[in-house]
């Protein structure tokens, strides 16, 4: 065999591989979600929306606690990160010096890349212990998740407003305060909003957090945030621990729900991510 | 701003109000900032001080400990130390190399129209919730792996100590590393994709205009170019492997076995922090587990740090996330 044709083929042979990799990793993403919705379709009704959980070992039932649950979870850990993680993003890339910002971009970053559990078992030890399991516990440890990523992605949107923008505004003999609420925050509002939404897409999902600060609930619609909130991951974690099919059944429908919300979320933001940044950079 | 001061005394009001604005804003976003530094600090000295005393007592003797049991109140982290290196290695070795494949190619072989929407495919592939990919690996890919896969490994490559006697559930190791594979995956596919998307094509087309082939430019260009930042990719999967809780402990069956063979339950030091969830008995065990979880956090910041080191230093383009 010739050696050019050697190196063809060898060409060709790893394109067909990369073409593979690529493939396989969408056929998995296939297999996983037509397999979810398969089995949780079935048991997806109205009535599963709006009745809470049965009773341990009775029939039937619903995840509507679960969902009150999970919503004021998010809710109350979105109005924990948001502010913080807009306005230090703010101080990073309109006030810090350089040798300041790169620390604090540093902690940051590893913020986001701590392992789930560990927050879960901090906050436990730091709301849990010697009180009980409650709401504002569980917010506040999915808050801990979704800070980092508002904080970079504002980060990343207010890196995107052009310069001269801040500089019209101050040579206009604007003061800087006022730049930052009247034109800097407005041209980037759409960027927070969708990384807002993307932090509230992965807090919906998480379950490590919860498990030590949100997990022992009551099978009714609770509103309470002094107890431990029923919340759809934690139902299906411990669903899928059960040997029984009727909870798997059950498991699955709610796994259906939570995937469908968390990918339509991510796709939505994802799009309008990519429609804010074409406007900035204009 | 809107009105021209017409007295001095308005100017004096105008000029203070500017700068009390200018001091809260200052003020807020600094204090924003210093919250986050706070609340990383608070965690690690609350976890370390709350391991203190299993620490006190097993000390670093803890970190190679085999028993763990509650009754006697005898802790040791080796089984999960063991259980953690074994499933995130596994899953680091198969991930890597169809990570970077995926990477090339979205960067380099799709077609335009095919490359946005497999790229978003695989990241939708990262925003599952582990739960549900928990959910579908205890009763979907276990039962699978462990009628199909594993006695087909262990006959055809079992002389091999790894591939041993198949097991019945599918609940083990070997299942823990291939959901670890599918989470990790898509997070080194995205990351390589846009260091390979940085690299300048005035350098690709060189190569290719010498004749090389497109896997030629790729593995004398494309790769040496942008190594620093794959390393760096894979240390952020490791991490993240190394962290992940919730869907390793539905998949991974529970155990404290040390072993060659993969198939076998075990646990991570993950997956005991999250399986014990219901209330640890004795303050003693509570505070192993707190051990435990700072051992995960020690190793948690060391692969960050590296990464973040990596990234700063060596990769102009601050692309990986």
């Amino acid at each position: 065999m010739s050696r050019y044709r050697r190196r063809r083929l060898v060409n060709r042979a790893m394109e067909v591989l990369a073409t593979v990799a690529a493939l396989v990793a969408v056929g998995v993403l296939a297999v996983v979600v037509i397999s979810v919705a398969r089995r949780g379709a079935g048991a997806v009704s109205w009535g599963f929306f709006t009745k809470p959980q049965a009773l341990f070992g009775q029939p039937g039932g619903g995840i509507a606690n679960a969902l009150v649950g999970t919503a004021l979870l998010v809710l109350l850990a979105t109005a924990m990160a948001l502010p913080v993680g807009v306005l230090s993003a703010i101080y990073l890339t309109e006030f810090a010096r350089r040798s300041v910002a790169v620390p604090i971009q540093v902690v940051i970053d590893v913020l986001a890349g701590l392992p789930t559990i560990v927050i879960g078992i901090f906050v436990y030890a730091l709301l849990v212990v010697g009180h009980t399991q409650s709401g504002y516990a569980g917010a506040f440890a999915l808050a801990v998740i979704m800070l980092p990523l508002i904080a970079r992605a504002t980060q990343e949107v207010l890196l995107l407003v052009p310069d001269t923008l801040r500089e019209a505004s101050l040579a206009l003999g604007v003061r800087r305060w006022r730049t930052v609420i009247g034109v800097i925050l407005p041209s980037s509002v759409g960027g927070i909003l969708t990384g807002t939404v993307l932090a509230v897409a992965r807090a919906a999902g998480e379950t490590a957090p919860l498990l030590f600060t949100s997990s022992i609930f009551a099978n009714t619609v609770q509103t309470d945030v002094t107890k431990a909130l029923p919340n759809i991951p934690v139902l299906i974690f411990t669903y899928s621990e059960q040997p029984d099919p009727a909870l798997h059944q059950q498991a699955w429908a709610a796994a259906l729900v939570l995937m469908a919300f968390v990918l339509l979320a991510s796709l939505a933001a994802k799009a309008l991510l990519a429609r804010s940044r074409r406007k900035l950079a204009r | 701003m809107s009105a021209v001061p017409t007295s001095p005394l308005q100017a004096t009001y105008h000029r203070l109000r500017g700068r009390f604005g200018d001091l809260s804003l200052l003020g807020l976003t600094l204090a924003a900032a210093l919250a986050c530094l706070v609340l990383v600090g608070a965690i690690v000295w609350k976890i370390v001080a709350l391991a203190g005393p299993s620490f006190d007592r097993f000390g670093l003797g803890f970190v190679t400990a085999r028993v763990w049991d509650p009754v006697k109140h005898v802790f040791g982290a080796l089984p999960f130390i063991y259980g953690t290196a074994v499933s995130s290695l596994v899953a680091l070795v198969i991930a890597t190399p169809v990570a970077i494949a995926i990477g090339l190619y979205l960067s380099e072989l799709a077609p335009r129209g095919v490359r946005g929407i497999v790229g978003s495919l695989v990241e939708l592939l990262a925003a599952i919730p582990s739960v549900v990919l928990g959910l579908w690996g205890i009763l979907v890919l276990g039962p699978f792996l462990a009628h199909h896969v594993e006695p087909w490994l262990h006959s055809t490559v079992g002389f091999i100590p790894l591939f041993g006697d198949p097991q019945q559930t599918g609940q083990g190791l070997f299942t823990a590393a291939v959901i670890l594979t599918i989470m990790i995956v898509p997070i080194v596919a995205s990351i390589s994709r846009e260091l390979f998307l940085g690299v300048p094509s005035d350098l690709e087309e060189g190569a290719l205009a010498l004749g090389a082939t497109r896997w030629e430019m790729v593995r004398g260009v494309i790769l040496p170019a942008t190594r620093s930042g794959i390393a760096a990719a894979v240390i952020l999967g490791l991490g993240r492997a190394v962290g992940e809780a919730i869907a390793v402990t539905q998949v991974i069956g529970g155990g404290t076995r040390i072993g060659w063979s993969l198939f076998p339950p075990a646990d991570t030091l993950a997956s005991k922090i999250a399986s014990s969830y219901q209330g640890a008995g004795s303050g003693i065990e509570t505070s192993s587990l707190l051990n435990l979880a700072a051992i995960l956090l020690v190793l948690g910041l060391i692969a960050n740090l590296i990464a973040q080191v990596i990234v700063r230093r060596f990769d102009p383009l601050r692309g990986a996330r």
